[in-house]
């Protein structure tokens, strides 16, 4: 077995205050300076962390309250007074809600998974992803020493192309030689996102922190010369549909991707001559007949992508965890499913979602904007109208951009080894396509449920 | 607190123990208020009090806001009341414990009833299984005004050498260790279990001798940790629970703070103080029924008069494992769904891993009756049971029984801040062992809030099964004709 894949993180401070939830804590006029608030009432020690007095007490936003209530409950005179930060419900979008923006944040600069007591606290179920459950085993252990342990979770993946079978000849040896094949210590590749207010520097902490990982970035070719270029066994150049190739072979390049046009694929293959093939395919109707088109042709590696909000690309109401799963059952039927290796990517936002995808059919997910939001990013969108960043993406730099990305990394490793854990799987190569240890919102509902229809005269609900 | 078997404690007053109680609705006052002591007269809910010739809404958590009858901001002489919801109200709870839960549960803690009016007592607003479900009743004025119904549950169906054991209501407390919660919070919960002739499990964090008293009530844990497990514990009680899994964490091990390793903890879990305690995942001595069943008879040497009782997750072959518990020799299949849990764990087990009970129970319920065996054992559901109304839907999908546990701490004033694990623990003392926190609950109020809570939920129940016409609860159990699923709905 290779070596055991370990990401150590420590942590790496926040370069501005994070927006929190329940930041708002408000004095009404009145108040006669009693400290007991400040004295008596906090135990997280709030209070005196801020150095604040009660002549100061006027209103406040504060990020280290813990909103237990305590000083609103105790203040003698009934003036103090919680409420929701408007500023944090206005975070983010329905996809990139406040909620996943504030754990993010929180894991760039732990590098902990995100804990807490007193059960689950969310809805019931959602769309996409969240209308999905994972199995889990009652006596099968995936290790014998905790998940934790000497004997580890694997969570390498393949990338490229696997043979049907294997031809010898007589004297037993390899009648054809096998196609290249690179893995990954975990199933995540990196993609430089769609828009942000980032420029060479941090495209440099991307690439160190994709190096550090194991893993590869994606960015347009002509984002390849910059500073991140002597990474550049670890990027994935994304090929444009038309302009400019290399003028010079690069042999450093591992991976390449291109969309499915018959003259830019050729022209990857002679500009990077050593590297394996990404063809990329938007998520939209027809992907599944395309993608078997692509694995017949002989490309070694799909990616698809879905739209930023995890939907497909021309169908805001089709989730990407359904099209993962459709593609995967069309490789499937048609035969090739073994031979080439299916990425998914574009609205993976929490660590949840790499398990999800890989059980729907994927091999490995690409991310872009968790490591955009590893970097403080509130998703406001400041950036596409040309405005200033609020929190200054651009003046980061590298070695706290790799390690913030890195520590996200670190805590989605091992969410993905709690998830892999529980269902008693050791190898992140067996979730792929492992559709019977999930459990599905419509089918289960419906089964449950659907005799429970039927109102009966003379009564009501209650 | 010492009750006859058949008889009901009583209700007594366990108002908030701080100073301002959370109200939903905030009554402001003008200047132009003259101290005429009109509202006061008028508040059916004691809202307003006059203090030294001044009005001050001195009870505004019990103001019901547009659902009073008598509303003081319209009677006001001089107009200078004005109705508004309290800000502070909407930072509480979550989907699944919306604020309006947790002030009704509050409500039945303090006074043994449901809310009059204002609050949502019902459901959450989680979207989903219990919250889109409803039951279906005849129309009032039709029921029985029957009060000798039936609310016990028969524990053995076994009939074989164990105690046989029936609790007076159709819940019992599921298993928070010593450690996780403080003892003040694990004594509460145990006389109130003991009052309403129920039981209440200790959790994996052995058997504290406070408990000695209410051995008759105490259910104790066997857990994959094995701490504070021993022959003499084994003995003392009626009922013994396996825990394979845990709803909160699912296919997960334990985790308890080397600070929460207090020396009292230390001594209970035979352990070392400051250490952190790992409870493995999952029994290392068990891969199979037959294995299970080892574990099972094993307890049946210690004490042949044990129920043993098994506490699983719901994983997608719940019902497989729930008919291999039988074979195994369970009196007891207590399933966990995936949305319970009051200790910490990661975030994505609490919402990924496992389905939710609503799902679970009834597909366990067929399963054992297509295997001809529902009726030689007791079904107990537990992971997000809230209210009186999730009971009864549970129930209906075909538990015999639940276990609780958020909802005790709900009433000893949790609010569902979710930051058990950080610094000292729990900061209202409830989940903590922190000397000082510790000391915020007083024991008998502690376990007034909890019989309060338990009374109004029987009585509740008790309302249902009369608008049914029911003389058992046990007339209920996997009567899915009545509950109607919003999103399947059909009018006839």
């Amino acid at each position: 077995m290779p070596k055991k894949y370990m990401i150590h993180t420590r942590a790496v401070p926040h370069r501005f205050k994070a927006i929190t939830r329940f930041g708002v804590i408000a004095w009404e006029e009145g108040c006669l300076k009693c400290p007991v608030c400040v004295k008596k009432e906090c135990v997280y020690k709030v209070y005196e962390h801020r150095s604040l007095d009660t002549r100061q007490m006027m209103d406040s936003l504060d990020n280290e309250c813990m909103n237990c209530l305590r000083c609103v409950q105790g203040c003698p005179k009934q003036l103090i007074h919680k409420g929701i930060n408007p500023e944090f419900k206005a975070l983010g979008d329905a996809h990139w809600t406040p909620d996943i923006l504030a754990r993010l944040w929180r894991q760039a600069e732990t590098g902990k998974i995100p804990v807490s007591g007193g059960g689950y606290p969310g809805p019931f179920s959602g769309t996409g992803f969240d209308g999905m459950w994972t199995d889990m085993s009652e006596i099968v252990r995936p290790t014998r020493d905790g998940i934790h342990g000497r004997e580890y979770i694997s969570t390498a993946v393949d990338l490229g192309r696997t043979p049907r079978n294997l031809a010898f000849d007589e004297k037993g040896a390899l009648l054809e030689e096998l196609p290249p094949l690179t893995d990954i210590p975990l199933p995540i590749l990196l993609r430089v996102p769609s828009f942000g207010s980032f420029g060479e520097e941090v495209i440099k902490g991307w690439a160190m922190a994709a190096a550090r990982l194991g893993t590869f970035l994606a960015l347009p070719l002509d984002r390849t010369r910059g500073k991140g270029a002597k990474f550049f066994s670890h990027l994935m150049p994304i090929l444009p549909v038309q302009g400019e190739m290399p003028s010079k072979r690069i042999k450093a390049a591992r991976l390449v991707e291109s969309p499915p046009e018959d003259k830019v694929m050729d022209r990857a293959g002679k500009a990077f001559p050593s590297a394996l093939l990404s063809i990329h395919l938007p998520m939209v109707k027809g992907v599944e007949e395309q993608a078997l088109r692509v694995a017949g042709s002989g490309a070694p590696i799909i990616h698809l992508e879905a739209s930023y909000d995890g939907t497909a690309v021309d169908d805001p109401t089709r989730a990407m965890k359904d099209v993962i799963r459709s593609v995967h059952r069309a490789l499937v039927e048609g035969g090739v499913r073994d031979e080439v290796t299916l990425l998914a990517g574009g609205g993976i936002a929490m660590a949840e979602h790499v398990a999800k995808a890989l059980i729907c059919g994927a091999d490995a997910v690409v991310i872009d904007f968790p490591i955009l939001i590893a970097l403080e990013c509130r998703m406001c969108r400041r950036c596409i109208r040309g405005l200033s960043c609020p929190v200054e993406i651009e003046k980061a730099r590298p070695a706290w951009v790799a390690a913030r990305v890195f520590n996200l990394l670190g805590a989605w490793h091992n969410q993905l080894l709690e998830l892999m854990g529980a269902m008693g799987i050791r190898d992140a190569r067996r979730l792929r396509g492992e559709t019977g240890r999930a459990m599905f919102f419509e089918e289960l509902d419906e089964a449950t449920f659907v005799s429970m229809g039927k109102v009966k005269d003379g009564y009501e609900l209650v | 607190m010492n009750w006859s078997r058949n008889t009901l404690p009583e209700v007594v007053a366990a108002p908030s123990r701080f100073r301002n109680p959370i109200a939903k609705y905030r009554l402001h006052r003008s200047k132009e208020c003259t101290a005429c002591g009109r509202c006061v007269e008028i508040c059916p809910y004691q809202v307003h009090e006059i203090k030294r010739g001044r009005v001050l809404p001195t009870n505004a958590h019990r103001c019901v806001g547009m659902d009073c009858p008598a509303p003081c901001y319209r009677e006001c002489p001089v107009n200078a009341l004005t109705l508004k919801r309290n800000p502070t109200f909407d930072t509480l709870g979550d989907f699944r414990w919306p604020p309006d839960l947790l002030a009704s549960t509050w409500h039945m803690a303090e006074t043994g009833t449901v809310p009059a009016g204002g609050l949502e007592y019902r459901i959450g607003l989680s979207g989903g299984g219990f919250d889109k479900l409803r039951l279906q009743l005849p129309l009032k004025g039709m029921e029985s005004q029957d009060h000798d119904i039936d609310m016990g549950v028969e524990l053995n169906r076994r009939q074989d050498q164990a105690h046989r054991i029936k609790i007076g209501v159709p819940f019992y407390g599921g298993g928070m260790s010593y450690g996780s919660v403080s003892i003040t919070t694990m004594l509460s919960r145990i006389k109130a279990a003991a009052a309403l002739n129920t039981f209440c499990c200790t959790g994996e964090g052995g058997y504290p001798d406070e408990l000695k008293p209410y051995d008759e009530h105490v259910i104790t844990q066997v857990a994959t940790g094995l701490f504070g497990v021993r022959e003499e514990t084994i003995k003392r009680v009626k009922i013994v629970e396996f825990k394979y899994a845990q709803g909160a964490k699912p296919g997960l091990g334990g985790h308890l703070l080397g600070d929460k390793v207090t020396p009292g903890v230390a001594r209970m879990r035979e352990a070392v103080v400051g250490r952190p305690l790992f409870s493995p995942f999952p029994f290392h001595s068990v891969y199979s029924v037959e294995d299970h069943k080892k574990h099972v008879d094993w307890i049946k040497a210690v004490n042949p008069q044990a129920l043993v009782s098994v506490k699983v997750s719901t994983p997608t072959d719940v019902d497989m494992v729930a008919v291999g518990s039988y074979y195994a020799g369970a009196h007891i299949i207590h399933l966990d769904g995936s949305y319970g849990g009051t200790g910490a764990a990661p975030d994505i087990a609490k919402k990924n891993i496992a389905m939710p009970i609503e799902y679970a129970v009834p597909k366990v319920h067929r399963f054992l009756q297509q295997e001809g065996v529902r009726d030689k054992i007791t079904v107990i559901a537990s992971g997000g049971i809230r209210t009186p109304y999730d009971v009864a839907k549970i129930i209906a999908l075909g538990a015999d029984g639940v276990c609780t546990g958020t909802a005790d701490l709900v009433a000893l004033e949790c609010i569902r801040c979710h930051n058990c694990e950080s610094g000292r623990g729990c900061a209202r003392g409830i989940a903590t062992t922190d000397e000082e926190l510790m000391g915020l609950i007083d024991l008998e109020w502690g376990t007034r809030r909890i019989v309060n809570m338990f009374l109004a939920w029987r009585g509740e129940l008790l309302k249902i099964l009369q608008r049914l016409g029911m003389k058992r609860i046990g007339d209920l159990v996997g009567r899915t004709d009545c509950l109607v699923h919003l999103d399947y709905m059909k009018k006839e």
